[in-house]
């Protein structure tokens, strides 16, 4: 047991919100046996090469998307190399720093590991699969292209990888439009690439500081 | 085009790219096709819009489009040049971001971020859709698989996107055979 709290009496008083189970006597059964007492301690931090193959894979099982879900599963769940709050913080970071979520995300899992050796591992793993994979493809593309309808079969495929990215257009529009600034900023981009045909970073240099700006203040109004 | 003239093309034009490219490579997509269609005329439309295709059924980032573009004008060696050009300079920002992110997690500049630049991101996205579709020859047809695949992968999340990528072809294919 452990003397420094005492179950009951003026020394269980101080203890923070949790005091009242502490109270209680005698003391209910420990639900974390000695042996788990400790937080779990982090295994210890992968080999660089382990890094590189589970990124690779990661890479090359990726058909049509769905990358995070593979490294989800792949880093947290199998493996427990970050835990799931540090998953997340990246992923986040992965979508709001330019550069391709996933590559972000491989980055940042990767410095948590084994700092820059580690980064460079994940995305060289993450990256390098699919660079001999989407030059095959587009070979074997070519030697077929005479094909009839190749160019239907191609324009159908490309139309239905659209769907994918529609399903987080979705998803994005209905976060964003939770907030009016949000939903402002995410027409006035749409409108200044697609219809008014402006410079893509003129767009982005302009909407989004303001756009930031408007999370801002607003954000503190409500705090 | 010499290949070092090229080499340097691919650099000048994806490595500004790849500082832009806020919310994923998809707010992209718009800027990429302009500057290897439009203005350098790297590929055609029809070859920019193949590519696409081919960038989403292999698997890996759909960024590897510019693998693709760079392999389609010099080679290997494009090829590489394009990858590391767009994946490197984001990827040292995010390096360097990571840390002091982890240390400032819920503070409020961080959720302001976080919330002021995701819909810029959804935007981008939504204006390279657009794109990508007036590249299609599809037309109606193209929405109307693209909505369906959406749909079903909404209702089964749990459904695997290649087999719906490849009737999505068969699809077309019929169709087109059928009217012509």
């Amino acid at each position: 047991m452990r003397p420094a709290m005492p179950p009951c009496g003026r020394g269980a008083a101080i203890q923070l919100p949790n005091a009242r189970l502490r109270r209680t006597f005698p003391p209910p059964l420990n639900p974390w046996p000695a042996v788990t007492l400790p937080p779990k301690p982090s295994p210890a931090a992968p080999s660089i090469a382990a890094i590189f193959l589970v990124f690779c894979r990661i890479g090359l099982l990726s058909f049509g998307g769905g990358l995070s879900g593979w490294v989800f599963r792949e880093v947290v769940v199998l493996r427990n190399w970050v835990s799931e709050d540090e998953f997340l913080s990246g992923l986040a970071l992965g979508q709001i720093l330019p550069g391709t979520n996933i590559a972000n995300l491989s980055v940042y899992i990767g410095q948590k590991l084994r700092g820059v050796a580690g980064s460079v591992a994940a995305l060289g793993g993450l990256l390098s699969g699919p660079f001999v994979a989407v030059i095959l493809v587009a070979s074997l593309y070519d030697r077929f292209k005479s094909v009839p309808y190749s160019d239907a079969a191609m324009d159908g495929v490309a139309a239905a990888a659209i769907g994918l990215l529609l399903i987080i257009v979705v998803r994005g529009a209905r976060h964003a439009g939770r907030r009016p600034a949000g939903a402002v900023a995410l027409v006035a981009t749409f409108v200044g690439v697609a219809v008014l045909h402006l410079s893509l970073l003129l767009v982005v240099a302009v909407v989004a500081p303001l756009s930031v700006l408007a999370a801002w203040f607003g954000g503190r109004r409500h705090a | 085009m010499r290949d070092d003239d090229a080499l340097v093309a691919l650099l000048a034009v994806f490595v500004p790219f790849s500082f832009a490219s806020i919310g994923g490579g998809t707010s992209i997509l718009a800027g990429i096709q302009h500057q290897a269609v439009d203005v350098h005329h790297w590929v055609t439309s029809r070859e920019f819009i193949d590519m696409f295709a081919i960038s989403r059924v292999a698997p890996g980032p759909g960024s590897m489009l510019t693998t693709l573009i760079g392999w389609h004008i010099a080679g290997w060696t494009g090829a590489l040049v394009a990858t590391l050009a767009l994946f490197v300079p984001s990827s040292l920002l995010c390096y360097g971001v990571a840390y002091v992110w982890r240390r400032h997690r819920g503070k409020a500049w961080h959720t302001a971020l976080e919330e002021g630049l995701a819909p810029v991101g959804i935007g981008l996205m939504i204006a390279g859709v657009f794109a990508i579709m007036q590249l299609a020859g599809g037309g109606a047809l193209s929405w109307i698989l693209a909505f369906a695949t959406m749909a079903l992968l909404m209702r089964w999340p749990k459904l695997h996107p290649l087999p719906l990528f490849f009737m999505g072809g068969v699809i077309a294919v019929v169709v087109r055979a059928t009217l012509s």
